[in-house]
């Protein structure tokens, strides 16, 4: 085994350890940037299943995470206020969603996939945008955050960070188990060589499409932290733009290695946090970041501590 | 005791030069400064700025910080950002936003956070209504009510009938909701178009074909830009054009000559004669180096009313403070302002027109007073006391 | 009526056109090289804001235009030269994520140097004014003129690829660049000019729309996910597939637009069918796209890959 595990691990004791940090130097906003890191952590992880594991590049991704968010609202409306109840409906309406699209899209390769992802996402986008009853591209507000038991205890800050922790933490697990046993080991045998995969008798599309459906279903579940961390669900979750970063932080952190993807994701909504905080003109900086990375970095941040590690033994 | 104490602390502060003094009021100005439609929030801080910059550096003669911050065009960033503005960074009192998306998100965190929220832009009607809230002003306008006012003008200037033109999203509905509401003549055809379209050639043939009055149309920012100029284009220039959000000085100086006679409406304009607008202008003008648009003025107003009630009532009681925000006299840029009920503003309205001023650039200019004291069609189910 | 549809079918092929002056140098990358520059959308708006301040200093539109069009062909070179060039041999994914870095340095710079609000470009005395066509209806000769420019480049970009020495090589070196290579031409110098051209392409395009368009800081990014559209639609690299696809999207998106309304009429109830209208229009460039690839995985005129 690698050294990713541990470095997952530790990632996600780092995060922990952040409610306690935070109460001490008497900053409890540092608790809400660590949920939204996390968060974006599980959604980033779900992509990295497709486009790590199977080299399915989604430019739609960001359609999950307003599935998942939107969920919240139209369960919120009816009454269904539990968290797990709504998390429920959110990965059903997900799968459902990439069920179709992946049957499509699983049709082409390259570019041609990128784009047929995109256009489905851009058709979710635009019909949230039209959906008067929720407020159409305005969005709406959420009376309140889900419940756990009838109660309102993710009200709370820390309680809401733990319980997303524990959802990457449950996210992480169940992935990582994933991706190293058969059924991830055909997937990245897809990736290699379709050919070779075929004539030992898999058939690929079955395993891309069922890891397309279970990479939907867990953003989405991301999707209903963030309508819940935020208390506000727009069709802006759904933008292309946010479908490029989460890409982006696939690739910052590393393609391919889970730990890389929420590292990734933790640096890319730290970096903005910061440097969003220094100056209006943030942008520019962070592309030169980028920039740098993937000239001098192939493989993203993961990429370049491996480099570091084994510089040390060279 | 506490404020003697404070006052010493004050005093010594005052009296050793580089340290700040004690506890200054904080501001927080979250407004849309990145991407596309970062214009627009420039206005809006730069408008404050110079509200600030006239007042010393001070609210009420109270030692003044203001926190200038990027909501980024994003709801969820901006009620992040908006949080760490109130609980983290301890702000009092927040500007903002432009866009009502954004107000939806960030209504929340302020107001629970035990801030106030100041528009000085977006009034959307979900807080005019039954959503009013104490801890919300909006000092600008209600959303519909720059196009129920053009909605008046068209029935009486005697337009029989209007082509409406608007994006094919919530605020162009909601829009052409408020012309419809209070226009008498014939509603040719409502055209709808996509966000962020950029040729309009097909929208403008049919505009030719059916050779309306008038033509009412609600495309903000670049949409606007692309509209007008190919209107010109087109031929049509003959035909009058009415609109909101669509020709202000946000977007003149790229429309220019094709602007020209264009109407529409609006509580406030760089030439409305008022005392103190033609100097604010000057200032703006000197300092930025661009004609002011009304997202300029109606944040200096929001820092106008914040200094006359900090002035009149303190910071430390928050009831009071309210009470002195509701109903306190400030020299507005408007003239005579007052609060309704759901804390939107009560206000005359103008039909402005765009014209060339003296030094060349482009800017609306008030024609005449179309409705006075206008309270807004929510206000009367607000019942938050 | 029927004057009306023919007109905007005119109208959407129209459309098309400038959606195909914008692809051309984006297909021309990608089929080529084999790359995928996001950084396209920006280089559009770069040609744009350089033609805004040319015609501007000038004082004439046509010396803004040529200045603009150096100008934004340096800018290609220089960018092949400090970064394209490390990234031909890389996998897509780097080359999207350093392409979205250069369309984040690139737009936040276009902002510092001319700020956030719209710019002006004044449309050339020769190019203004409208021609009358059937009853009320006119033609801006402006839109004739961008009709005349896009198809120039289209047969420009035709004769260059299929009829001359450096469009063979280029032809040779997109299937086999070894063997190019070892033939003697130098293949570098000849993707450092296809980029630069590719650039220039984007920048003709920017500045030739900036007197109909709003010039913002927002120009690149709408217009670059359309093109990306067209291109994948016409099938990747292929000249003539890039010119199909734009044609169809202009007349499908804007003929949908202003009749799709109406036809849904015919067949249903007046508030469903606006309702379905509204859902469905802004979709239809997104339906198109994916029609047309389940039903040629490598659009319409794409080489199998």
């Amino acid at each position: 085994m690698s050294a990713a595990p541990k470095a997952a691990i530790a990632l996600l004791i780092l995060l922990a350890l952040v409610p306690p940090a935070a109460a001490a130097i008497g900053d409890p906003f540092l608790t809400v940037i660590a949920t939204r890191m996390a968060v974006f952590a599980i959604a980033a992880l779900s992509l990295d299943l497709i486009l790590g594991y199977g080299a399915l590049v989604s430019f739609g991704h960001a359609a999950y995470l307003g599935l998942g968010a939107y969920a919240v609202a139209v369960c919120a409306r009816h009454g269904i206020t539990d968290l797990f109840l709504q998390m429920g409906a959110a990965a059903l309406a997900a799968a459902l969603f990439a069920a179709v699209s992946g049957a499509v899209s699983l049709r082409t390769r390259g570019i041609y996939f990128i784009m047929i992802t995109l256009a489905f996402g851009q058709m979710a986008y635009f019909f949230f945008v039209s959906l008067s009853a929720y407020g159409g591209d305005d969005g709406t507000a959420l009376a309140a955050r889900s419940t756990l038991f009838g109660r309102a205890w993710l009200e709370n800050d820390t309680a809401f960070f733990y319980m997303v922790l524990a959802c990457l933490a449950l996210a992480y697990g169940g992935l990582d188990r994933l991706v190293h046993a058969r059924f991830g080991r055909v997937l990245t045998g897809t990736r290699e060589s379709e050919l070779r995969m075929r004539a030992i008798g898999y058939r690929p599309f079955r395993y891309r499409l069922a890891a397309y459906v279970l990479s939907g279903m867990i953003c989405a579940v991301a999707g209903v932290l963030l309508a819940n961390q935020t208390e506000y669900v727009s069709p802006a979750y759904m933008a292309w733009t946010r479908s490029g970063e989460l890409i982006v932080m696939l690739l910052l952190g590393g393609v391919g290695t889970l730990a890389g993807a929420m590292a990734g994701a933790l640096v890319t909504v730290g970096l903005e946090e910061l440097l969003a905080g220094w100056s209006e003109h943030w942008r520019l900086c962070f592309g030169l970041i980028l920039l740098a990375v993937v000239l001098w970095s192939p493989a993203g941040l993961t990429g370049l501590l491996r480099r570091l590690l084994a510089g040390g033994r060279r | 005791m506490m404020r003697s104490t404070l006052s010493v602390f004050a005093l010594c502060a005052a009296a050793l030069p580089g340290l700040a003094a004690a506890d200054p009021v904080k501001v927080g100005l979250l407004l849309t400064l990145s991407g596309p439609p970062a214009v627009l929030g420039e206005h809006a801080r730069d408008g404050a700025l110079l509200a600030l910059k006239k007042l010393d550096g001070k609210l009420g003669g109270e030692a003044a910080e203001f926190l200038v911050t990027d909501a980024e065009g994003k709801p969820d960033i901006a009620a992040q950002k908006a949080r760490r503005l109130v609980e983290s960074d301890g702000a009092d009192v927040v500007i903002g936003p432009i866009f009502s998306n954004i107000m939806a998100a960030i209504a929340g965190p302020v107001t629970e956070g035990g801030a106030f929220l100041l528009s000085p832009n977006a009034g959307p009607s979900v807080f005019a209504g039954e959503g009013c809230n104490p801890d919300i002003f909006v000092v600008s306008y209600q959303n519909d009510q720059p196009d129920q006012v053009m909605g008046e003008y068209a029935s009486g200037a005697g337009y029989g009938s209007v082509v409406l033109i608007a994006p094919n999203y919530q605020a162009g509905m909601d829009h052409l909701g408020g012309f419809k509401r209070t226009y008498d003549g014939d509603i040719t055809a409502e055209l709808m178009t996509q966000l962020g379209q950029l040729d309009y050639s097909a929208e403008l043939a049919q505009i030719a074909a059916y050779q309306p009055d008038a033509v009412y149309a609600f495309l903000p920012g670049g949409m606007g830009v692309n509209f007008v100029k190919q209107y010109q284009q087109a031929g049509l220039s003959g035909i009058p054009m009415m609109s909101s959000f669509t020709t202000d000085e946000t977007t003149l100086p790229a429309m220019q000559d094709a602007a020209l006679g264009m109407l529409s409406s609006g509580s406030w304009s760089p030439d409305l004669d008022v005392p103190g607008n033609a100097e604010f202008v000057d200032d703006f003008i000197a300092e930025y180096g661009r004609v002011p648009a009304s997202y300029a003025a109606y944040a200096y107003d929001a820092v106008m009313l914040l200094d006359t009630a900090i002035a009149a009532a303190g910071t430390e009681d928050r009831d009071a403070l309210r009470e002195a925000l509701r109903t306190v006299d400030f020299p507005s840029l408007r003239g005579k302002f007052s609060f309704g009920a759901n804390q939107f503003p009560v206000q005359d309205f103008y039909l402005t027109e765009v014209v060339q001023r003296a030094d060349g650039a482009y800017a609306t200019s008030a024609k005449e007073l179309v409705t006075a004291d206008y309270v807004d069609a929510y206000a009367d189910a607000c019942t938050a006391e | 009526m029927a004057n009306l549809f023919l007109l905007q079918l005119l109208n959407g092929a129209q459309f098309g056109i400038l959606l195909f002056l914008v692809a051309a140098g984006l297909t021309l990358v990608f089929g080529i090289m084999d790359f995928i520059n996001l950084a396209h959308g920006v280089l559009y708006m770069l040609g744009a804001y350089l033609m805004a301040m040319f015609a501007l200093e000038t004082g004439s539109f046509w010396l803004g235009l040529l200045l603009a069009l150096a100008t934004t062909l340096v800018v290609g070179l220089v960018l092949e030269w400090l970064v394209f060039r490390r990234l031909y041999d890389r996998p897509h994914l780097d080359q999207v994520l350093a392409t979205f870095a250069l369309m984040l340095i690139l737009s936040e710079g276009v902002k510092i140097l001319w700020g956030s609000a719209p710019l002006n470009v004044a449309m050339p005395e020769l190019l203004s004014g409208s021609i009358p066509l059937a009853g009320p209806l006119r033609y801006p000769v402006y839109r004739i003129a961008i009709i005349v420019a896009g198809l120039a480049t289209a047969a420009g970009l035709w004769w260059l690829i299929a009829r001359t020495r450096a469009g063979m090589l280029l032809r040779a070196g997109a299937s086999n660049r070894p063997m190019v290579a070892a033939l003697g031409t130098d293949i570098s110098r000849l993707f450092l000019l296809v980029f630069a051209l590719g650039a220039m392409l984007a920048g003709f395009a920017g500045a030739l729309v900036s007197p109909v368009l709003s010039v913002d800081p927002g120009m690149g990014d709408s217009i670059l996910i359309l093109t990306f559209v067209v291109i994948v639609i016409g099938g990747v690299g292929s000249v003539k597939g890039a010119f199909a696809g734009a044609l169809l999207v202009g007349i499908v998106d804007t003929v949908g637009r202003i009749f799709g309304p109406i036809w849904l009429k015919l067949v249903m109830d007046p508030a469903a069918a606006t309702q379905a209208g509204r859902v469905l229009a802004p979709m239809l460039v997104y339906l198109l796209m994916a029609a047309v690839l389940s039903w040629r995985p490598n659009g319409l005129f794409g080489r199998p890959s």
